[in-house]
């Protein structure tokens, strides 16, 4: 059995006739009374349900400190010097900074973005703090309440057990959470600045060696300015006994956000990451554009989970993050295992491809994605599988969900290398439309030059059917549940591979209201 | 004296713009079957869809009450929460979404309506238990999608299995016969017949015979160009599988 395919691109796009009929759903028909006597027609209900407002969307008042907007090599060493860091690194930043002069803004997604004016950005905020923060009692209080405000407590005793934090607010980490009962195993978890303080050979043996500073646009970008991030390094042999998850806030106005994420597990060892994210409501754009870099060694096992809820601006698409990430992850290792599931409910703009490159014998790249975008969010997201070892395997579960105005792209890459024998691919991107005013495309790439792989992809389009509805609402379920039921189950392989803790909060965050029953 | 449970006065009801239900007339007391036959077309799906509030059908004008209350002002969950069960000719699938949350969702919605709290999850389990053996389902059903790849025969006792847990006091089924072995016919009118008593009533739409041999209609409607032209007890069932509809046909058309 063999499935060969060469590129294909298809795009689907539902009525855009509608877009000029302003709002033909709201007409109700002329007779006296309807067979199901409610006040809103289910279109209606659907519009208001993904239409609802943004809890996290709140300011917290720190004293911050914040350097002038606009980016020159001296700002670049300015934050280099706020940071205290060694030569080596300000060499680094200083090369990306230069790249980056060379290169345009890419424009091959399916996205339209408005012109980004980098002078107007300020490249590093930080709340102020004498040093890093040893206890807890060293930290403002503001910001303490500001992650419980979120949900994610930092103090160790009221954390769930078995996850570790580290908050990042604006550029910098604020607190990790657990570090001792790690470093009992040699588990290294500590914010990206320490490490470089701490564990300088660690970071200069990896830093850039997945995502090279001349990747793209944004990861020079990022190179050159990036604030701070997590580190986390897994020694040989060693199972990560709890979640780590690091928490990113953007909270002080006109800033970016530049954060690194460099994970290494060595052999043998495993661990599981999970990524959250949320900013206040401004009517401005913000600019988030980071990387994730990940190593995995022989018979190692990554899990990286992201619920990523940006602020995505309000109905009329005024404002939003700017959600411009580079995240890939080197299965360097023979039967490695890297496996990225994300949840996307939020930014304004999402230009994102967690990768993974499959160089080791038999190693295992996954990529499980939900993708919401609604009102004017526009989302061009997916993978690139880059199979360059011999029998390795990728799986690739995309699930787009697009309502109001939005557009939501699947792009996705599959490569066999013509030296990769006996590699495996199985891809699946399915759309579920919410409104008839909304796009969702696919533009999946798969590039095969070794003929004894297989490599199989899979389609689907589908709508919230009246029928399922009414079958819902017939069994006393009302259409708001229905419609979280509805695509929490069309999402369902994806969630169940969140680990517990997230699935719950993401599971809220699809069905879009609180009080849904789904368990 | 048994009550009045559902009481249709001269409904008029249609689907874009073309009237199908043209005068219905209907009353059933607590604790009767009523079957309701007719040939293709004559608008018993529509009956059905109408009363349970299928927001595809307008009612034009008429009246439905259902034990003192304006049915036709509910929205069809709070017809479902009054009581009203319509097992569906067409199960609708629905992927990835399991039958337990599904029905956990419709008992704890009913329950919220009643203001009684949310059942746990040990006690939601125990009631799931309990009406599965009523229509021998097993347990495999629970962690499957809602309908998703069952066949013909499951979709229909999936329909019995609900209509089990939601204890209906009006159940309408619309041609749960159609598409059904004569081994699973069975089946789902046992079921039919343990979940029946002297206070909940039952509509069956059937166009054959064949069902009421199992669940014993009191009484016996001929539905026919939108209205009930004839109506009697189990005997015209019998008549019926004889003689055919051609005679009510020509009967009524005459008339008019």
């Amino acid at each position: 059995m063999k499935t060969l395919k060469q590129l294909t691109t298809t795009t689907l796009k539902m009525n855009q006739n509608n877009l000029q009929n302003d709002c033909p759903l709201h007409k109700q028909p002329d007779a006296p009374q309807s067979g199901g006597i409610t006040d809103e027609t289910h279109d209606e209900v659907i519009n208001r349900v993904t239409n609802e407002g943004y809890k996290y969307g709140f300011t917290t008042d720190v004293d911050t400190d914040i350097i002038p907007r606009g980016i020159s090599e001296e700002v670049v060493r300015l934050i280099s010097k706020k940071k205290g860091e060694p030569e080596w690194l300000l060499e680094f930043r200083l090369k990306a900074y230069r790249h980056w002069l060379t290169l345009d803004m890419p424009d091959w997604a399916h996205l339209k973005i408005p012109p980004i004016n980098y002078q107007d950005i300020s490249y590093y905020a930080a709340p102020k703090t004498k040093e890093a923060p040893k206890s807890l009692d060293e930290v403002d209080p503001k910001v303490l309440e500001t992650f419980d405000k979120l949900g994610i407590p930092l103090e160790e005793q009221k954390l769930l057990s078995g996850m570790a934090v580290d908050a990042v607010m604006d550029s910098v980490s604020v607190r990790t959470t657990h570090r001792e009962a790690l470093a009992e195993r040699g588990i290294i978890f500590c914010s990206f600045s320490e490490a470089v303080r701490d564990y300088p050979e660690l970071v200069k043996r990896y830093l850039g060696s997945v995502v090279s500073y001349r990747d793209n646009f944004f990861a020079a970008l990022n190179s050159a300015v990036f604030s701070d991030g997590s580190f986390v390094y897994i020694p040989k042999g060693v199972r990560c006994p709890m979640e780590l998850s690091t928490y990113f806030r953007i909270n002080a106005a006109g800033t970016g956000q530049f954060e690194r994420t460099l994970i290494v597990a060595d052999d043998d060892a495993y661990v599981s990451y999970l990524e959250g994210c949320t900013a206040p409501m401004r009517d401005e754009n913000q600019l988030h554009a980071a990387i994730v870099e990940i190593v995995v060694e022989d018979r190692a096992e990554v899990k990286y989970s992201t619920v990523q809820n940006w602020y995505a601006g309000d109905e009329h698409g005024r404002g939003g993050v700017y959600n411009f990430v580079t995240k890939r992850g080197l299965c360097r290792g023979d039967y490695s295992k890297l496996s990225w599931t994300q949840v996307e409910t939020g930014s304004a703009i999402t230009w994102k491809y967690p990768s993974c490159v499959l160089a080791g014998e038999g190693a295992v790249g996954e990529f499980y994605s939900v993708a919401v975008t609604r009102n004017y969010q526009q989302a061009d997201t997916g993978t690139k599988m880059i199979h360059l070892g011999r029998n390795t395997r990728s799986t690739i579960i995309s699930k787009g969900i697009s309502a109001g105005h939005s557009e939501n792209s699947y792009r996705g890459l599959v490569k066999i290398a013509p030296n990769a024998d006996g590699c495996r691919n199985y891809t699946q991107c399915d759309s579920l439309l919410l409104s008839s005013t909304c796009g969702a495309h696919t533009f999946p790439y798969v590039d095969v030059l070794n003929d004894t792989a297989v490599v199989e992809h899979e389609a689907t389009t589908s709508k919230i059917s009246e029928d399922q509805l009414f079958y819902c609402n017939q069994r006393g379920i009302p259409t708001e549940e229905a419609i979280g039921l509805i695509v929490n189950g069309y999402a369902r392989e994806v969630m169940n591979k969140l680990p517990m803790e997230f699935a719950v909060e993401a599971q809220k965050l699809l069905a879009l209201t609180l009080d849904n029953s789904v368990g | 004296m048994s009550q009045i449970l559902l009481d249709v006065k001269d409904l008029h009801a249609g689907i874009e713009g073309k009237e199908i239900l043209k005068g219905i007339n209907l009353t059933i007391n607590e604790g009767e079957v009523h079957a309701i036959m007719g040939p293709n077309g004559s608008g018993k799906s529509t009956l059905s869809g109408v009363l349970a509030g299928d927001p595809r059908f307008n009612v034009s004008s008429g009246s439905a009450t259902f034990h003192g209350t304006d049915l036709l002002a509910l929205s069809p969950e709070d017809r479902s929460h009054e009581g009203l069960f319509l097992s569906f000719q067409y199960p609708v699938e629905i992927p990835g979404v399991s039958m337990v949350n599904f029905m956990r969702a419709a008992v704890n919605a009913k329950r919220k309506y009643l203001h009684e709290p949310d059942l746990s999850a040990s006690e939601f389990l125990k009631l799931m238990r309990q009406k599965r053996a009523v229509v021998g389902l097993d347990n495999k059903l629970a962690s499957r999608s809602v309908n998703e790849g069952f066949s013909g025969g499951e979709k229909k006792r999936n329909e019995i299995f609900q209509m089990a847990v939601l204890e209906p006091r009006l159940s309408i089924l619309d041609e749960t016969d159609s598409g059904l072995d004569i081994d699973a016919l069975r089946t789902v009118a046992e079921g039919v017949n343990t979940l029946r008593t002297e206070h909940n009533s039952t509509i069956v739409i059937t166009h054959y015979q064949r069902l009421l041999d199992y669940i014993k209609p009191d009484f016996v409607h001929i539905l026919y160009k939108g209205r009930i032209v004839y109506s009697g007890g189990p005997e015209l069932a019998l008549e019926l599988e004889e003689k055919g509809y051609d005679w009510i046909k020509e009967q009524v058309d005459a008339q008019q």
